[in-house]
């Protein structure tokens, strides 16, 4: 079996300008933050970034990286609003594509089921499609006739994801309470990348926790703390001192430089 | 018991939105939601699941009793059993809400949270609002951006947004034209009052008071729930 190991460099040396990112994680909880640290040194640009939005999408906003956000939130949980992505909307400075969490959901789906579209009830009567006028309804072809949003495949380049135990072939282990969306990221991308507390021989624990299976992953970087400031339990909790650092960093453009060169390292 | 606060008449309001509930996810946002549909299961709706904000159903006693991570939750809301009391930047006289952003969509004055899960919800299983401070600049004309779905604009067999309770008011849409109306008044509130701090027209025919807590649920409510009083923070007394 192959040694898929590798370092977070090497990874986003694979983003390419224009490309689609997928990350992992939801709102400020267990988001690949390593790996988008990396993606922040980069040259990489332009990017659409498809997230279940925390502190990543705000990062990548600050540094520009962001061409295009998919995204159904962003929020840092115990912080309503992220600053950096509310200047970036506020000022106009990035696309979007605001979706409701279900059809976010059922797009990645229909990626991972190489389907043009899935059909969901989520989106009629809201503006959802007032401001994504590209995303159509279906007619069921069934006596109820029943319409439903067509929603359509979000397809990815590259997923980014961030579990608590990996091997070196690729499978991985969520321990936390819950796997969000991780594996339907993974299924939905081209190149599937995934970095973990700790790269183990064996896997400890029930296996239904074994979220990811080596045919789902290209690359593994161990990376310990490696969600931080977002949680990753039962290894860590969210570090929310630092979270409300950022926060406040980030609303604050005299104190955000200091904030950002230490936060990279 | 005397000296019953607003907020402990909010509780019992929310309280009152599961009634007949039954075997249903209650997923309240905000404190004094949460607050009424734990109440509920204490005493009117034993049957009612409640998570506790992660990936676990929990009971009373605080057991786990499921697992409901988001992936799940999802299939409850397209399988329908959930009454989900959302908050609301603004909501609108035929109950669209809008959580989503303040001014043009493009380029917002105000960015807020997104849709988060407002369109899926509202067109999937019975929804109701809290708004804490009930003002003209809540409750609008129109929202700016449509997130929660209002009888206006309901679409699919299954739409169904129940009430607004507010810090001065129960509000719901049995109108004809589902326009809203006024239930009840909190105590020591006027009709003209939340009228005044609403941008439309109210519909307030037959409007009673807001009914106090009973004895046993402030017990539950003082003693149990919300022993440090946090809910006079989310409604001032």
């Amino acid at each position: 079996m192959r040694d898929k190991r590798m370092t977070a460099d090497e990874v986003v040396g694979e983003i390419k300008d224009g490309m689609t990112v997928g990350i992992g994680g939801w709102g400020s909880r267990r988001k690949p933050m390593t790996l988008v640290k990396a993606l922040l040194r980069s040259e990489a640009k332009d990017l659409t970034v498809v997230t279940y939005g925390g502190p990543d999408a705000g990062v990548l906003c600050a540094a520009g990286k962001v061409r295009k956000l998919v995204y159904g939130f962003v929020s840092l949980d115990t912080i309503p609003y992220d600053p950096w992505f509310k200047r970036a909307r506020e000022t106009g400075a990035i696309e979007v594509l605001e979706l409701d969490e279900g059809m976010f959901q059922t797009g990645l789906r229909a990626a991972a089921h190489r389907l043009p579209f899935l059909p969901i009830r989520a989106g009629l009567g809201s503006d959802v499609l007032k401001y994504a006028p590209e995303i159509k309804t279906v007619r069921s072809p069934y006596d109820d006739g029943e319409e439903l949003v067509a929603m359509p495949a979000l397809k990815l380049d590259v997923a980014l994801v961030h579990l608590n135990r990996a091997d070196r072939h690729g499978n991985a282990q969520y321990l936390g309470p819950d796997p969000y969306f991780d594996d339907l990221f993974c299924l939905a991308a081209d190149r599937r990348y995934v970095s973990c507390e700790q790269v183990v021989e064996t896997f400890d624990g029930p296996p239904q926790t074994l979220l990811l299976n080596r045919m789902m992953v290209d690359g593994v970087v161990e990376a310990p703390g490696g969600a931080g400031f977002t949680s990753c339990v039962p290894d860590y909790p969210r570090d929310e001192a630092l979270q409300r650092e950022y926060a406040n960093a980030a609303a604050d453009l005299e104190q955000w430089p200091a904030f950002y060169e230490r936060f990279l390292r | 018991m005397s000296d019953i606060t607003r907020a402990e008449v909010c509780v019992a309001a929310c309280a009152d939105l599961f009634l007949g509930a039954g075997e249903t996810l209650a997923s309240p946002m905000g404190l004094i939601p949460s607050l009424g549909a734990r109440l509920a299961r204490l005493t009117t709706e034993p049957d009612l699941l409640l998570s506790d904000g992660e990936a676990f159903l929990l009971t009373p006693e605080s057991t786990v009793e499921g697992w409901l991570p988001y992936r799940k939750v999802f299939d409850v809301v397209a399988h329908g059993r959930r009454h989900v009391v959302m908050g609301a930047n603004q909501v609108d006289r035929f109950g669209n809400q809008n959580i989503s952003a303040i001014g043009d969509h493009a380029k917002p004055t105000r960015q807020l949270l997104g849709f988060r899960g407002a369109p899926g919800n509202t067109v999937n299983h019975r929804t109701s609002y809290w708004v804490p401070k009930h003002s003209p600049r809540v409750l609008v004309e129109a929202v700016d951006v449509v997130s929660g779905v209002g009888y206006d604009k309901a679409a699919g067999p299954f739409h169904d947004v129940h009430r607004v309770v507010t810090n001065l008011a129960v509000l719901d849409f049995a109108t004809p034209g589902h326009s809203m109306r006024i239930v009840s008044v909190h105590p020591g509130v006027s009709v003209d009052e939340v009228r005044e701090q609403t941008s439309f027209d109210l519909v307030a025919e037959d409007v009673t008071e807001t009914r106090l807590p009973t004895d046993e649920e402030l017990q539950l409510i003082r003693t149990r729930l919300d022993p440090g009083a946090k809910r006079d923070k989310e409604v001032p007394a």
